[in-house]
């Protein structure tokens, strides 16, 4: 092969390393593209149609033939909803409360519970680990609706029924959040945790300052599961006093009211709808982001 | 005699050995403490009772009375509901559960090579209807049984049907109905570890594929995406099993519960029926044992399939 040749190969060679995908077909990517666009406008249009039914006067939600999308939009039902919600015994904020603090704290607390024992269980070897890990991928899979009796029984020994807590506390223990930390964890190098010890970091320090800057992405994932997990949550098994009741009994009163609220029942799914998108949309934007830089290729 | 006498030491031994490691990593046993304590009251307690009480008649008031294997008996030769239940629940695990894991992992992988802007609201859209609480019940809207129904209105204007069809009262549409609504929430958790996890592998990996002459974008799925991918598609396939075989909301809701001659019945409604709703405890946890078997069987045989990705 001649000098000139070799120049052109490895020139030809740069270029496409520097296409991301050299190996990849312009009318593949065009039909896989397209075959994307259609399964996304399906997947879409139903929640399209929650909210474009929530915006239609009640004449249209009752029209032959029924129509996709509001002719007249207006934000009635939304106002019609606020006025059902100002009736309510207790005040309204009162649930949203409710449910925020749940939200909040049981998310929390289930960040760090779960993530400090997947920490261990990925980082290090002792007797048990292996055991203990199996059993929780062993305990993702066994039906909640079962265990729910069993559940009660001990949350009503530790006199927690009737409270919040009866909520947040079994929330802390889930066992997809610790599962899902401790798969992204094993993605840490080990010299990483062991440069770390040889600067003097305890197993804290490592926990701290390596190992959780660097899984942002997974604990981000765990705020989306756990959010939405508990905003969902009733809690009426748990839960008996009106102002300790969460937002989605609330709104789940005021949805089986029957078909005289058929515009706020669209209302009302809408916003249930609409807070863990918002939330998932929020921290998606930012997984992406530290996913980008986490640095961590070696 | 002395072998026995060895046995011992060495277990002895073992034993003192892994005291000895035990005390070394006190730490790690701090740091697990919290989560184990928590998950040993709320899960593993529960789920030993629940065992216990399918050998027992329960009804919630009384206690708990001795009955042996009978529950296990009138369910799996008596109850012809039960059987119906698991019928549907192996057509949703069989159907629904692979259909959709397959299209979490594949619309995950063909989004990931998007523009950053695409990709996000590609990730939104798809994973929207899976966090959208109740969502679905949106879908009773859609197959209501009146013209009014969207589906009924459209195939009449069409003039495919001139009547409309009672969608999900009539046992021939139920399932179908029931298996289009769950595929459409099935892209849930396992796709979102997917799209983290593709983001994760290694480009200079793709770039050792060219030079070793990975020809096409399905070569580098199977030899250098997939591989780099197993503890996500673990995580995925376990999520896969829990919600295939947990099915119970959407058919509960947008069918009736009961439904017409328990056509839309699953296992886990069936649970619900017998648990909250005759308080018959002892026989609700003994369907829930049997699901829990055939769950962990399940996963120990998607595992070893798993392992032989990439070879």
């Amino acid at each position: 092969m001649s000098k000139k040749n070799k120049e052109v190969v490895q020139k030809n060679r740069r270029i496409r390393l520097k296409r991301r995908k050299p190996n990849r077909s312009r009318v593949g990517d065009f039909f896989l593209y397209l075959f994307l666009l259609l399964v996304a406008i399906v997947m879409a249009l139903p929640m399209v149609f929650a909210i474009s039914s929530a915006l239609k006067p009640l004449e249209e939600l009752f029209m032959f033939p029924p129509r996709f999308f509001a002719r007249n939009p207006t934000l009635d039902n939304f106002s019609d909803l606020f006025v059902t919600m100002g009736k309510s015994w207790v005040p309204f904020s009162r649930y949203l409360y409710n449910t925020v603090f749940i939200t909040v704290v049981g998310t929390v607390g289930h960040l760090v519970v779960a993530s400090m024992g997947a920490f261990v269980l990925s980082k290090y070897e002792f007797p048990g680990s292996r055991t203990f890990f199996k059993i929780v991928v062993v305990a993702l899979m066994f039906n909640g609706y079962v265990t729910s009796i069993p559940n009660y029984l001990i949350l009503s020994k530790l006199h927690l029924i009737d409270t919040q807590w009866a909520v947040i506390i079994p929330s802390f223990s889930a066992p997809m959040g610790l599962f899902l930390m401790k798969q992204f964890m094993e993605g840490i190098p080990m010299p990483l945790v062991e440069a770390a010890k040889i600067d003097g970091a305890n197993e804290w320090g490592v926990f701290r300052q390596i190992v959780m800057p660097n899984v942002k992405p997974a604990w981000l994932t765990l705020i989306i599961f756990s959010v939405q997990r508990l905003w969902n949550d009733s809690a009426a098994t748990y839960i008996y006093t009106e102002k300790r009741k969460t937002l989605v009994y609330a709104l789940q009163q005021i949805q089986s009211g029957g078909i005289a609220r058929q515009g706020q029942m669209a209302a009302v799914s809408v916003i249930v709808m609409i807070v863990p998108i918002i939330v998932f949309i929020l921290s998606q934007s930012q997984i992406l982001e530290t996913m980008a830089s986490s640095g961590l290729k070696d | 005699m002395s072998y026995i006498k060895k046995y011992f030491i060495l277990k002895k031994h073992n034993f003192k050995v892994g005291l000895i490691k035990a005390k070394r990593s006190k730490n790690c046993y701090i740091f697990l403490a919290p989560y184990a304590i928590l998950f040993f009251c709320f899960n593993i307690l529960p789920v030993l009772s629940s065992i216990f009480l399918s050998f027992t008649y329960y009804n919630v008031l009384e206690s708990p009375r001795f009955i042996g294997l009978d529950n296990y008996i009138s369910l799996l030769l008596d109850d012809d509901v039960f059987l119906i239940g698991v019928k549907n629940t192996f057509m949703f695990a069989v159907i629904t559960g692979p259909i959709g894991y397959i299209a979490s992992f594949l619309f995950a992988w063909l989004i990931n090579e998007l523009p950053r802007w695409i990709r996000t609201i590609a990730v939104i859209v798809f994973y929207a209807p899976s966090i959208a609480g109740n969502l679905f019940q949106i879908f009773t809207i859609f197959f209501r049984g009146d013209i009014y129904g969207y589906v009924n209105a459209f195939l009449i204007r069409v003039g495919i049907i001139d009547q409309p069809i009672l969608w999900l009262v009539n046992p021939t549409y139920m399932m179908p109905i029931c298996m289009l609504v769950t595929l459409w929430m099935s892209l849930g958790t396992g796709f979102l570890s997917f799209v983290a996890g593709l983001q994760g592998v290694d480009s200079s990996q793709f770039e050792a594929g060219y030079m070793d002459g990975v020809k096409n974008r399905w070569q580098e799925l199977w030899y250098i995406t997939l591989p780099n991918m197993k503890p996500m598609l673990l995580f995925g396939a376990v999520m896969t099993i829990t919600q295939s075989f947990g099915v119970c909301d959407v058919t509960m809701q947008l069918c009736g519960f009961p439904s017409t001659d328990y056509a839309a019945r699953t296992v886990v409604s069936h649970l619900l029926d017998y648990g909250s709703t005759r308080f018959e405890m002892g026989y609700a946890s003994a369907i829930a044992t049997i699901l829990f078997l055939v769950m962990i069987l399940c996963n120990n045989v998607i595992q070893k399939a798993l392992n032989r990705v990439g070879t």
